[in-house]
């Protein structure tokens, strides 16, 4: 498994604190810009649409100066042992759900994002995880979908038995 | 006081209405239930939920809300007692002695203390709630909009900074709340900012997708990354679920106190159901006759807490239906359920749609009586849940956090948002930054700027108008010195205290 890299047993003192001020300062900068860019007719007191953008966004730069303080004076925890591959599979049933939503409709879909979340939970027998998100996942389609009219995609398997 | 009495008839009458019962006993089934299941609380639940209401019933979906909110205090104690893992936030300290005392075979008298001592607390707090609603609504009135900036600022500070091991990643959370909380149209001037022209954000981001993201997909991978070893084990209860006379004669004036202590924490903005709950572990062990036993099973120590959760989760609806204001994220995620049916909480909606309110307040003293059902003669059923393997737990939540997503909005933009933060709220618990204040800021973060703008455009501009009465003016000092002396205590080493009292997600 990929998530025993010696990177998460010996983490670099403070790397996260560093990348979390990364993260803010860039985030600060790009409020500031649009609270720059945008119109603005400046309202009463100066306060109008780019105010506020501008105010948080200069809270998140001093925020990401303290990240950068801490970084520096303190050495970061220890962290536990992180399972990537176990992150690795939850996300790679996100994205197939995402991108076969559309053609594949619900039900297959989110039968993947099952199977994967059950692996990534250890769970290693994927052809029994798989049957059943598939089943609960069209009795979830049936009951939202045909009861609370809720409007999900629907692909063949759908049409094949719920409007066949 | 008596007009409050009359209306809370009135609401029985209509909280007696069988659909209603029946979405009250929805609300407090699936409560209890997340609250047993580790990993899934009350906020999440409503957030799921919120899509799948839009066709129902407005006073039945929101009487169910209010319903899963209170179950979920009672339901947490039984994972704590039984698993050593809080079914949710609130119940942490309750794992402290239930647990302690599951392991000495008294499973059964801990379980029953916090179930009665729940009902005791909900009862009194939502009579307290019902009584003390009218004049707040009152007080409400003549609140402008420099009143209620301050508000906001107090309940900023005290969800995010008061609190926990660091003011600065507390901010970091809020702050993080706020910048997500600008993207979208300018409701003001319909000015758009920060939408890149991606059609999809013009209506900002929906606060469902960033709830269920943080707390679904960031709790699943959080317990994914970290899977090693076999499931907890469950402690079998020995002995009757009930509890002997010294059990009722200690446990008693712990509830009142819990109730005493949780209430006004949760009616004031000064943080959850959580941190009510620390207070009064707190008060318990000080007062105790036993002190020997604290640590090694104290009934007080479960029965004060359990009531003080229970006690602020009403409390908490204090401040959301007289002013709108949510101070912990289940209610923030609430107030996105009464916005969703086109009602906004404050001081009008008790003129304008009375009924509802008061069905409301009523039902949940209705919802009290069925819990105590559900949790006293029908605890071993709960317990069941609890066997429930990890996997299959985790791969069902994330199929209803997407398929919330989904039914709202079936594109793609939202799904990778879900995504997105999913991995934020993983990081975050990773490096122990809260969560709740992402959320209260998302909310709140858009009614503080529009009061600001108001009452600068009111006064013409002038930034004295904001501690120009006394009423802003104290909410304001309020909330500097709950930022800055909780620093100054950090800073002399006295934080150990405060990051027990850590805000979580409830």
């Amino acid at each position: 498994m990929s998530g025993n890299s010696p990177f998460t047993k010996e983490r670099r003192p403070n790397g996260a604190a560093f990348a979390i001020a990364l993260g803010l300062a860039a985030l600060g900068a790009l409020l500031i810009w649009q609270g720059v860019v945008i119109p603005d007719k400046g309202g009463y007191a100066g306060i109008g649409s780019g105010a506020a953008p501008k105010a948080v966004g200069g809270v998140l730069i001093v925020l990401a100066l303290g990240h950068l303080w801490t970084g520096v004076k303190s050495t970061a925890l220890p962290h536990p042992h992180q399972n990537w591959a176990a992150i690795g599979w939850v996300l790679l049933g996100l994205l197939l759900q995402l991108f076969l939503l559309k053609p594949l409709g619900f039900t297959i879909a989110s039968a993947l994002l099952f199977a994967c979340t059950a692996r990534a939970m250890g769970y290693k027998k994927l052809h029994i995880a798989l049957p059943v998100g598939l089943v609960l996942a069209f009795v979830v389609y049936g009951v939202f979908d045909g009861l609370l009219k809720l409007n999900l995609p629907a692909g063949f398997i759908e049409h094949l038995i719920y409007r066949g | 006081m008596m007009e409050a009495f009359g209306f809370l008839l009135q609401g029985l009458a209509t909280a007696m209405d069988p659909m209603l019962l029946l979405y009250a006993l929805l609300g407090v089934t699936l409560g209890t239930m997340v609250g047993v299941l580790p990993g899934i609380g009350p906020a999440l639940t409503v957030a799921l939920l919120l899509p799948v209401t839009y066709g129902l019933d407005p006073a039945g979906s929101l009487i169910m809300f209010a319903g899963i909110y209170y179950g979920g205090m009672y339901g947490g104690s039984t994972t704590s007692i039984l698993l050593n893992t809080p079914g949710e936030s609130a119940s942490i300290v309750t794992a402290i002695e239930g647990n302690k005392m599951a392991l000495a075979g008294r499973g059964g008298p801990a379980l029953a203390t916090a179930a009665i001592g729940s009902f005791v607390a909900g009862l009194l707090a939502t009579l307290a709630l019902a009584f003390i609603a009218p004049s707040v609504v009152k007080l409400a009135l003549i609140f402008g909009p420099r009143e209620y900036f301050a508000l906001m600022m107090l309940a900023f500070v005290t969800v995010s900074a008061a609190f926990g091991d660091s003011a600065m990643k507390g901010l970091t959370s809020l702050f993080i709340g706020l910048a997500l909380a600008l993207v979208g149209i300018d409701g003001l001037t319909g000015q758009t900012r920060l939408a890149f022209g991606v059609p999809q954000l013009l209506d900002g981001i929906e606060v469902t997708t960033l709830a269920v993201a943080m707390f679904a997909v960031g709790e699943a991978l959080f317990v994914a990354a970290r899977i090693e070893g076999a499931d907890a084990k469950v402690h079998a209860i020995k002995g009757a679920v009930r509890m002997t006379a010294t059990d009722w004669a200690r446990s008693w004036k712990a509830w009142l106190r819990g109730t005493a202590i949780g209430f006004p924490i949760g009616a004031m903005p000064a943080g959850g159901a959580d941190i009510a709950s620390f207070l009064s572990y707190g008060a318990e062990k000080r007062l105790t006759k036993y002190p020997q036993e604290f640590g090694h099973g104290a009934i007080e120590g479960v029965a004060g807490p359990e009531a003080a959760n229970n006690a602020a989760a009403a409390g908490t609806l204090v401040p959301l239906l007289t002013l709108g204001l949510p101070t912990t994220a289940t209610a923030a995620i609430m107030l996105a359920g009464f916005q969703q049916f086109g009602l906004q909480p404050g001081p009008l909606l008790f003129v304008t749609a009375p009924t509802l309110v008061w069905g409301l307040i009523a039902s949940l003293l209705i919802a009290n009586v069925m819990l105590l059902v559900l949790n006293l003669p029908l605890i071993r059923i709960w317990i069941k849940l609890l066997m429930i393997p990890r996997h299959w737990l985790y791969a069902g939540i994330l199929l209803f956090a997407t398929l919330g997503t989904i039914g709202v909005n079936p594109s793609p933009i939202e799904l990778v948002q879900l995504t997105i933060f999913g991995l934020m709220g993983y990081g975050m618990r990773l490096l122990n930054y809260p969560i709740a204040p992402v959320v209260v800021g998302l909310i709140l973060g858009p009614m503080a700027e529009q009061q600001l703008r108001r009452a600068l455009s009111i006064a013409q501009g002038d930034w004295t108008t904001l501690v120009s009465t006394p009423l802003s003016a104290g909410l304001l000092t309020v909330a500097a010195l709950a930022l800055i002396i909780p620093m100054l205590m950090r800073a002399r080493g006295r934080g150990a205290v405060l990051s027990q009292i850590a805000a979580d997600e409830d």
